[in-house]
C-alpha cells in the first residue's frame, strides 16, 4: 500500500487530556469484542482526526498488542491517516468515471495552488488534499467533495472560486 | 390513505445533487398547501438515473421529474399535486422524442429494457421503514423457508436456479452454501458474510442496493444462515459509503425489533444475528479471504486456498461470503421459485445482471438486464449512447480486474463466459464508456496504478510484478517505450497471471493484455512514432503556433510558466519544442484559436 511509508510527521501532536479521556473509554467499551482493534482505529481517528504514533502508543499498551501490529493496521487501509487533516479536507475522486472525465487535472490544479501533494497538510492546517476512489457519484464526474460539500461536473478553471470560497470562512 | 405520493430520491448521486433539501421543501410547500393528509413524501433509494438528478417521481401516475432545483417544488405542488396538471417542462424527456410526449417512467428507453429483480425495490420503497418492505413480500420468503423448507431443499432451490456470484468471479451460489453445510458437521459456530467493500472505481451497485434497499441483504443472510447452519451474520461495507452504513443499521435496529433477526425467528427455534464491519479503505478486502482476516482486526492480506472458507474461513470456522447483488436475488428466487429465476438469462448465466453506467455515456447511472443482452443494447438503447457526437471507442468491464470490449465486440450477448472469452470479466457490474479522446495506453495506465496501489504487498509476483508493468507502461506513455517493451508487458503478465496468490494479482494484468489485444495499433503509435493518437499522453504531444491565424496579441508568451514562447507585438509566435513543457497554458488562453496539440 502506497501508505506504508508516511510522510515524516512535520505537524506536531497536539492531543488534549479530554481526547484522551474519550480513547479510553472507547478501549475501555470495546475492549473484548472479537476483531476490536479496527473498530478502535476508527473510533481513535474520529477523535483525533488521524492517528499519530503517540494514538498508536496508547491503543497498544491498553490493549496489550505490540505497537508494530497496531503501526501494521493502521498503515494497512487508506483510511487510516498517519499525519493530520486540515480543517478543510478535500478529496478528489480518482474512480475510473471520473478519470475518464479528466478528474486528474483537476487534482494536478489542486497540488499547484496548495503546494502540498496528495495525502498531505498545508502547513497552517487549512487545506488537506487526498485523491480517493469513487465516491459512488458517478453521474456527477468528475467529483470532487470539500468537507461535506459536493462538487460535481467540475472543470480545472472553477477550482480558484472554489479554493478562495473556503479561505474566505474562518470557522466552517 | 394518501392519494398521491411524492418519491424523492435518495441515493448518494442525488443527495450530492441536494435531493435531500428537495424533500424538506416538498413537506413544506405540500403543508402550505393544506395537501398534508392526502399527499406522502418518501425518501426512496437509487432510482438509476443518477445523470438526470435530483430525480422525483409522483405516484400512482409515475411522472417523472428530472433535475429538479428547489425553485421548482412550489411549482410541481401547485399545479400537479393541487391542480392535477403534469409540470411537463420539468418531466424527464427523452432525447429521441423531441421532448413532446410526457412518459411515466416506465414507459422511457432506460426503464423499458430493465428487468429488475435485484433492484425491485430501490427507488420505489423507504429504505429506512421495514413496513414499506413487508408491504412488497418482505420477509416473506424466510418465513416460508422456515416453516415449509428443509436447509437441504433451501439449497437445492438456488442450486436449480443457477444463481452465481454476482461479485464478478460466477462460483455457483447453491455450491458455495451446500459446501458449507454438509464438510464440516461438528455442530460448532458457522458464519454468514455479505461482501458490501464495493471497491471498483466507477462501480456502485451494491452501494445502491443497500441504500434502497437494506433489508433484502438482512433477510437473504437469515435465509442462508438456516440453510448451513449459522446463527451469526456479518456485513462488511465500506466506510465510504456513509448514506449505505446509516441505513443498514436503521434496518438491523427494526429487523430486531419485529423479532425478525434474533432469537427464535417465526418461533421456529433459529436464531441468527447480524452484525456490521466497516472497511477502511483497502481493495484487497474485495477477496474473501482479505475480507475474512480484515473482520477479525488484522492487516486485510489474502491467504492460499485450500482450505476454502467453507471449510476454515472467519476464525477458522466454515464461512460462506456472498456478494450484496447475490444476496438481493436470494428472496425472489425462494418466493418465485427456481424455474422462473432460471428462465432469465444465457445457458450458463441465469437471471439478471446490475451495471453501473458510467463514463462517455448519456445516461449515467444503474442498470438492470437480463444476461445476455448485447452491449449494443446496454449502451445505446439504455444508455442513450456516447454524448457530444464523439465515437465509441470501448466498454471497460470488470474494473481493474478486467478488460476493455472494443466496438468490434458490441454484440456480444453479456454473460460471464461470453466476457472471459473476449478478455474481460463480468467483475462486480462497473461498465465505463470510453470515447475517441481516451487512450487505450492511459487507461491501462491508470488501472495499473491502481493495482499498484492497492497491492497488499504479501506477495512476490504482485507486488514487484506490478509495479514493473506500471513503470513500463509509464516509459510508454513518455515517449520512452520500445517495441521489445510490448513484448515484455506480455511476458511479464503471463507470469503474474500464473502466480500471484489472490484474484487481485491474477487478474491484475487483464486491463494491459486486453488494450495489447484489442488496441495494438495504438501501443505502437506511442512507442514507434512517438504519438498519442487521443492526444492524452502529455509527453507525446506537441503545441504549436498556426502562424495564419496568430495575431501576436503576446498572450500566450505572457501565460507560458517557462517563457518558451517567442516573438514581438503583432509578429507570429513561436514556441520552443525543446523547452516546452506540455502545460497546454498557451492553448488554453489563445483568444484567436491559433495553437494546435498534436
Amino acid at each position: 500500500m502506497s501508505a506504508a511509508i508516511p510522510a515524516p510527521a512535520q505537524l506536531p501532536f497536539q492531543g488534549t487530556a479530554e481526547q484522551e479521556q474519550q480513547l479510553r473509554a472507547l478501549i475501555e467499551e470495546k475492549r473484548d469484542d472479537k476483531g476490536a482493534l479496527m473498530p478502535i482505529l476508527q473510533g481513535a481517528q474520529e477523535i483525533y482526526g488521524y492517528l499519530p504514533v503517540e494514538v498508536q502508543k496508547i491503543i497498544a499498551e491498553e490493549m496489550d498488542v505490540p505497537l508494530e501490529k497496531v503501526y501494521g493496521v493502521s498503515t494497512f487501509y487508506s483510511q487510516f491517516s498517519l499525519t493530520p487533516k486540515g480543517k478543510h479536507q478535500i478529496s478528489v475522486c480518482l474512480g475510473t468515471a471520473c478519470y475518464v472525465k479528466g478528474s486528474g487535472l483537476v487534482l494536478d490544479k489542486l497540488k499547484e495552488r496548495l503546494e502540498i501533494d496528495s495525502g498531505e497538510c498545508t502547513p497552517d492546517r487549512e487545506f488537506s488534499l487526498d485523491a480517493c476512489r469513487c465516491v459512488g457519484a458517478c453521474g456527477l464526474a468528475p467529483v470532487m467533495t470539500i468537507g461535506d460539500d459536493v462538487y460535481g461536473r467540475l472543470t480545472v478553471d472553477q477550482v480558484d472560486g472554489i479554493l478562495e470560497k473556503y479561505k474566505q470562512q474562518p470557522h466552517a | 390513505m394518501f392519494r398521491a405520493h411524492v418519491l424523492v430520491c435518495g441515493g448518494t448521486g442525488c443527495v450530492s445533487s441536494g435531493s435531500a433539501k428537495l424533500i424538506d421543501l416538498f413537506k413544506e410547500e405540500i403543508e402550505k398547501q393544506g395537501l398534508k393528509d392526502e399527499v406522502a413524501v418518501v425518501q426512496t433509494g437509487c432510482h438509476g438515473l443518477c445523470a438526470m438528478g435530483p430525480i422525483v417521481v409522483v405516484y400512482p401516475d409515475a411522472t417523472f421529474y428530472a433535475m429538479v432545483k428547489e425553485e421548482n417544488v412550489s411549482e410541481i405542488v401547485e399545479e400537479h399535486l393541487l391542480k392535477g396538471r403534469v409540470v411537463s417542462h420539468l418531466v424527464y424527456k427523452e432525447e429521441s422524442d423531441a421532448g413532446e410526449n410526457v412518459k411515466s417512467l416506465n414507459d422511457t428507453d432506460f426503464y423499458k429494457k430493465q428487468t429488475r429483480v435485484a433492484l425491485r425495490n430501490c427507488g420505489v420503497i423507504n429504505p429506512e421503514n421495514i413496513d414499506e418492505y413487508i408491504g412488497m413480500r418482505g420477509y416473506e420468503a424466510l418465513g416460508k423457508v422456515l416453516t415449509e423448507m428443509q436447509p437441504e431443499d433451501v439449497i437445492d432451490t438456488i442450486l436449480k436456479s443457477g444463481l452465481r456470484g454476482r461479485g464478478g468471479a460466477g462460483f455457483p451460489t447453491g455450491q458455495k452454501w451446500k459446501l458449507a453445510r454438509e464438510l464440516v458437521q461438528d455442530g460448532g459456530q458457522k458464519y454468514v458474510c455479505c461482501n458490501a467493500d464495493e471497491g471498483d472505481p466507477g462501480a456502485f451497485m451494491d452501494r445502491s442496493v443497500l441504500e434502497g434497499d437494506p433489508h433484502v441483504v438482512l433477510e437473504a443472510m437469515a435465509i442462508a444462515g438456516y440453510a448451513i447452519g449459522a446463527s451469526q451474520g456479518y456485513i462488511y461495507v465500506r466506510a465510504e459509503y456513509p448514506i449505505a452504513v446509516e441505513r443498514l443499521k436503521i434496518a438491523i435496529g427494526q429487523a430486531k425489533e419485529y423479532g425478525l433477526l434474533g432469537e427464535n425467528i417465526f418461533e421456529s427455534g433459529f436464531s441468527f444475528d447480524i452484525d456490521l464491519r466497516l472497511g477502511a479503505g483497502a481493495f484487497v478486502c474485495g477477496e474473501e479471504t482479505a475480507l475474512m482476516t480484515s473482520i477479525e482486526g488484522k492487516r486485510g492480506e489474502p491467504r492460499p486456498r485450500p482450505p476454502f472458507p467453507a471449510v476454515s474461513g472467519l476464525y477458522q470456522r466454515p464461512t460462506i461470503l456472498n456478494n450484496v447483488e447475490t444476496w438481493a436475488n436470494i428472496p425472489q428466487i425462494i418466493l418465485n421459485g427456481a424455474d422462473w429465476f432460471a428462465s432469465m438469462g444465457t445457458e450458463k448465466s441465469k437471471g439478471t445482471k446490475v451495471f453501473a453506467l458510467g463514463g462517455k455515456i448519456n445516461n449515467t447511472g444503474l442498470v438492470e438486464i437480463p444476461m445476455g443482452t448485447t452491449l449494443r443494447e446496454v449502451v445505446e438503447d439504455i444508455g442513450g449512447g456516447v454524448p457530444n457526437g464523439k465515437k465509441f471507442k470501448a466498454a471497460q468491464t470488470g474494473g481493474p480486474s478486467g478488460g476493455c470490449i472494443p466496438a468490434e465486440h458490441f454484440d456480444v450477448p453479456i454473460d460471464y463466459d461470453n466476457l472471459t472469452a473476449i478478455g474481460s470479466m463480468m467483475g462486480s457490474g462497473g461498465l465505463i464508456v470510453m470515447d475517441e479522446d481516451n487512450c487505450m495506453v492511459d487507461i491501462a495506465k491508470f488501472f495499473l496504478e491502481f493495482t499498484v496501489d492497492e497491492s497488499c504487498g504479501k506477495c512476490v509476483p504482485c507486488r514487484i510484478g506490478t509495479k514493473r508493468m506500471y513503470e513500463i507502461l509509464d516509459r510508454i506513455t513518455k515517449g520512452q517505450g520500445t517495441l521489445k517493451d510490448l513484448d515484455r508487458l506480455q511476458e511479464l503478465a503471463a507470469h503474474i497471471k500464473d502466480n500471484a496468490l489472490c484474484g487481485l494479482g491474477q487478474t491484475a494484468p487483464n486491463p494491459i493484455l486486453s488494450t495489447l489485444q484489442y488496441f495494438h495499433d495504438e501501443y505502437v503509435a506511442h512507442v514507434v512514432d512517438k504519438k498519442c493518437p487521443a492526444k492524452v499522453c502529455r509527453g507525446l504531444l506537441t503545441y504549436t503556433i498556426i502562424p495564419e491565424k496568430c495575431r501576436g496579441c503576446t498572450k500566450c508568451a505572457r501565460n507560458c510558466p517557462v517563457r518558451c514562447i517567442s516573438g514581438t507585438v503583432k509578429e507570429v509566435h513561436t514556441i520552443d519544442q525543446e523547452q516546452c513543457i506540455k502545460c497546454g497554458a498557451c492553448m488554453a488562453n489563445c483568444p484567436f484559436d491559433a495553437i494546435v496539440k498534436e
